[in-house]
């Protein structure tokens, strides 16, 4: 195992990188970072609108969100990468149909953690907002977005998980992360599978573990935000 | 000041408001007492339009509340609400809740609105708090900061809902006391409450409600010295024995 880290762990830590194109474990962080940026504004109106007082807003959201949550993330990866360039009129990189395609997943699980985190904030808050005389977005803006958006901190840290282990089905489309270089390394070394996709799921529980642990600290400062002074109503 | 005519509202087929005729006029305390689910807290919602209305009309300065063309925003601003249950933003500290009004609504500058905001909370006895946080103030505390929000945006109206039935008994006095001085200040005022000394005290008229209409107009000291509906009778005498 030693042996294979040693010679194959700068591949599968960041592809050929600085002598080609980046890969590896960096890609598919990169790949989980830029789903996770580009998703959640996206995400946030999304949520905005299944919240929407307005059935024109809230209709296309519900249906975009119920769409993509009934698929699975392989499937929305092959269409985008038969969609995407029909759409656009030419040929796009594997790692733009990677990222398209998880954030148009992401967009639909996380706007729901914002409508869940809009809808989470009691009613009074809305209502002593609005008699004082702010509008709708102006509410939404200064009151329900500040406190939704700290409670959801923990679940987006959540879904970021969910993005790293899912950037690994980029592989069906060859694109060189992570899960793709072992399955190269294994290739070459043919009889050491074992080894080779013990290091990957390794890595993979490793970066997981520890996010999972980060939001666990989270929510544990979120609570205690909430309830600064114990007994106070 | 505010005047309602022949407002009726309807829960499905449940007559929650029936037939309410009433004016308040400028400088009055109205308390508005009955059982629970009379109708009191809905006739208040009613009056900024935190409850739409099924007929009849309400106005307040003048103002057809109820209007489709009608703008609910800035007619609020000049309505105080005060919430049986506070409800203070968590995230924002005791001054930023005070000045968020005036800056977003009124367009003040924030210098104007936290020395302002910082005035309204000496008047409440809170100036100390001016940093702290809502979860770390009391109930009573927590209550004078929602008085000094809605005496922020300068409404010439404030409407009390139940204010001190979620504090502990020992915080409701340092509320009263409160709204009692702005009574003294001359301020126009309707209050859902059931503290009788508070009516006697600073109220000028007292409505009584029962399913959903204003069964008796008296003085403070009328009311509870000889209400003459039968239902205000028993609920002078209810309230008396708790």
């Amino acid at each position: 195992m030693i042996e294979i880290l040693d010679r194959y762990g700068l591949l599968l830590l960041m592809g050929q990188y600085p002598h080609g194109p980046l890969g590896g474990l960096a890609l598919t962080i990169c790949l989980a970072l830029a789903g996770l940026v580009i998703s959640f504004p996206l995400a946030v109106l999304v949520g905005i609108a299944r919240t929407s007082p307005w059935r024109a807003f809230r209709l296309p959201a519900a249906l975009i969100v119920n769409a993509v949550r009934g698929l699975p993330v392989l499937m929305l990866i092959f269409w985008a990468y038969f969609i995407v360039p029909l759409m656009i009129g030419r040929s796009v990189s594997g790692i733009t149909t990677v990222i398209c395609a998880l954030v148009l997943y992401e967009l639909a699980f996380m706007g729901e953690v914002v409508r869940a985190g809009i809808e989470a904030i009691p009613k009074g808050q809305v209502e002593a907002a609005r008699s004082m005389g702010m509008s709708y977005r102006q509410t939404l803006q200064k009151i329900i977005l500040p406190q939704a958006l700290v409670q959801m901190a923990p679940s987006i840290l959540n879904q970021f998980i969910n993005l790293v282990k899912n950037t690994s089905l980029s592989y069906i489309i060859s694109v060189n992360e992570l899960t793709y270089a072992a399955y190269q390394v294994n290739a070459q070394l043919l009889t050491r599978p074992f080894e080779v996709y013990l290091i990957l799921a390794a890595t993979y529980f490793l970066i997981c573990w520890s996010l999972s642990l980060a939001v666990g600290k989270m929510e544990r400062s979120v609570n205690q935000r909430r309830q600064l002074a114990p007994g106070a109503a | 000041m505010i005047s309602f005519r022949d407002v009726e509202k309807y829960y499905g087929t449940y007559k929650a408001l029936d037939a309410i005729t009433e004016t308040v006029e400028k400088g009055e305390v109205v308390v508005v007492c009955g059982p629970s689910g009379s109708g009191k807290s809905t006739l208040i919602r009613t009056i900024n339009r935190l409850e739409p209305i099924s007929g009849g009309t309400i106005s307040v300065d003048g103002i057809d509340v109820h209007a489709q063309n009608v703008n609910v925003n800035s007619l609020r601003s000049r309505i105080g609400f005060v919430f049986q249950s506070f409800n203070l933003f968590p995230h924002l500290s005791v001054l930023e809740n005070v000045s968020i009004g005036p800056t977003t609504v009124l367009r003040q500058s924030a210098q104007q609105a936290r020395s302002h905001g910082l005035v309204l909370l000496d008047k409440v006895g809170l100036a100390s708090k001016a940093g702290a946080y809502p979860p770390q103030l009391s109930g009573g505390q927590q209550q004078r900061v929602a008085i000094a929000r809605a005496l922020a945006m300068q409404p010439p109206v404030m409407l009390f809902d139940e204010p001190t039935s979620a504090l502990d008994p020992e915080m409701v006095g340092e509320v009263l006391n409160v709204m009692k001085q702005l009574a003294a200040d001359g301020m126009t005022m309707v209050c859902v409450t059931h503290e009788m000394g508070f009516a006697r005290e600073v109220g000028d008229r007292i409505l009584f409600m029962d399913a959903g209409a204003i069964l008796e107009r008296a003085s403070p000291e009328e009311f509870f010295k000889s209400p003459q509906h039968p239902r205000a009778q028993k609920f002078v005498a209810d309230i008396r024995h708790a």
